[in-house]
């Protein structure tokens, strides 16, 4: 197949569900991001951000609905396809999720040892590498996660992401509990790394610094469903008091009255 | 009523918990067999478990044994049977003391030690990372626990049998006066090579419970430190059950 023939939809999720005891985090989400973009996923806390990202990679089972990465379904693939798709993305979690037994370098070529079989020369040489473009120097090559500082454990985990050169990455609040100029520093190097990857990119993110700096495309997440989804520079005129709540930052609004009215209502149920 | 339902919820729990451990078995025998070997996790957990068990277990049987050898006389020294004294240690502690000691020393250092650092591999999403790293979590770290498990404790049984007797010796000639060449002709004269091999199969299912209750537990952790710390309990807590299960079992199988 030619380029021109390929399919510029990279990922479409559509009518996804999940819900946990009842409780629906997902009911509906739909989404699709084109090769080579780079969209954000925005919510409130709880909202299911973490869960759709997780649906997305196949650490978690939806109810129903549909993931296709490149026209492909991912929803109930064989342990073989599922593990041939996974090599595709790279992943960093909301802590880092580094390997507190492994050294950084181990840690950086995780997978690419495993598939390539380097030795511990070339595996470091490779992590020394990456780790430089990231602002690190070689001296951390043999720490341990738990030598490091939060923004240096979220460096070494965008380095573990992108060590394999994936196609599509996936950043689980790559900037939470990092300082304004830190996480500054960490959104420059993502979108570094995008752009030199070529890679298809989902983040989710709280902080709208963030998301203004690293986001083509902004997506809302609320009761389990997208309400908005549109380009950055519409993110101030979308007409939707939520999306406007949340991107301002207003204590008061749907999105805090939903949350207020539904506790109200659980402590009257306790009360009863 | 409510105690009918009460009953009703633990047995459906426990009959979910079997289920859920002989699944976990099936799939780490599974991924035990099948390629790729994680050859260094399997060395560096026979050193975790073998090396670094080896005081416990060396100290644990050392005292049993001279506990031994002074109680057996005491008993014996009633019907002027003392010179069975080290027939006894031998026995006592190759066919049961040093491999259910060991067992549930082993159980308390290294069950305990695996639950945790699973658990907490859990509870920070380093088994999801895993997981999104192409690797199996199981293959990778519930596998080469198991295989060190189980080569392991027959090792340190075997070493602590010696340790065991060696204090039994000790008691015996410094503090009951026993002729050393007597006591150490008494100690092999009665000894035979099945009462040895009865105690490694024993600690070799005992290593194999440890690992596979700590792996369990621990890859099961619910979420938080108090998680990490339930998980942990009950890695100790069942390991040791079943180990003295599994010792009964074992022991009534090849009795005679």
């Amino acid at each position: 197949m030619t380029d021109k023939k390929k399919p510029n939809v990279k990922i479409k999720i559509s009518n996804l569900v999940k819900n946990f005891g009842g409780d629906y985090v997902l009911n509906g989400l739909s989404l699709s991001l084109k090769k080579s973009e780079s969209l954000c996923l925005i919510g409130t806390s709880g909202s299911g951000k973490s869960v759709a990202l997780k649906c997305l990679i196949g650490l978690l089972s939806p109810d129903s609905g549909s993931i296709k990465v490149d026209e492909q379904e991912t929803i109930g693939q064989s342990r073989p396809q599922h593990e041939a798709m996974l090599k595709r993305f790279g992943m960093t979690f909301q802590f880092g999720a580094l390997f507190d037994s492994l050294p950084i370098w181990e840690n950086v070529t995780f997978r690419l040892r495993q598939k390539e079989k380097l030795n511990k020369k070339e595996a470091k040489e490779i992590a020394g590498d990456i780790l430089n473009q990231l602002g690190l120097a070689h001296q951390v090559l043999e720490l341990f996660p738990a030598e490091l500082s939060g923004g240096m454990q979220k460096r070494v985990a965008i380095a573990r992401a992108i060590a394999d050169k994936p196609e599509i990455l996936l950043f689980d609040e790559p900037t939470s509990g990092l300082d304004p100029i830190t996480s500054g520093v960490i959104n420059d190097l993502i979108l570094n790394s995008v752009n030199r990857l070529g890679a298809t990119t989902l983040t989710i993110s709280h902080d709208m610094a963030s998301v203004r700096q690293i986001a083509d495309t902004v997506a809302m997440l609320h009761n389990g469903r997208i309400i908005w989804c549109g380009p950055i520079k519409d993110i101030n005129h979308t007409g939707i008091s939520e999306v406007d709540q949340f991107v301002n930052g207003k204590p008061y609004g749907p999105l805090t009255t939903n949350k207020r009215e539904m506790l109200q209502s659980k402590q009257t149920e306790i009360s009863v | 009523m409510r105690f009918f339902q009460s009953l009703g919820r633990s047995g459906l729990r426990l009959c979910h918990m079997i289920g859920s451990i002989a699944l976990f078995i099936v799939l780490s025998l599974r991924w035990c067999l099948i390629p790729p070997f994680y050859g260094r996790q399997i060395v560096r957990q026979l050193i975790d478990v073998g090396y670094y068990s080896l005081p416990v277990v060396g100290l644990t049987t050392l005292f049993s044994g001279m506990v031994l050898a002074l109680q057996s006389y005491t008993g014996f020294a009633r019907f002027s049977a003392e010179d069975t004294v080290a027939t006894v240690v031998v026995l006592s502690v190759t066919r049961e003391l040093g491999p259910v000691l060991a067992g549930l020393m082993v159980a308390g250092r290294v069950g305990a030690s695996i639950a945790a650092e699973i658990g907490t591999m859990r509870v920070t999403d380093q088994i999801d990372a895993l997981e999104t790293l192409s690797t199996r979590p199981i293959q990778y770290l519930v596998g080469p626990r198991l295989i060190a498990g189980t080569i392991c404790l027959p090792i340190l049984v075997l070493i602590g049998n010696i340790i065991g007797v060696f204090g039994g010796y000790l008691v015996g000639i410094y503090r009951l006066g026993f002729n050393s060449s007597v006591y150490l002709t008494k100690t092999l004269e009665f000894l035979e090579f099945s009462d040895v091999m009865l105690g490694l199969l024993k600690a070799a299912i005992f290593g194999f419970i440890i690992a596979l209750m700590g792996c369990y537990h621990g890859y099961h952790s619910g979420r938080g430190a108090e998680g990490v710390g339930k998980a942990t309990t009950n890695a100790v807590v069942s390991a040791s059950i079943l180990i003295l299960i599994a010792n009964y079992t074992v022991t009534a199988l090849f009795f005679g």
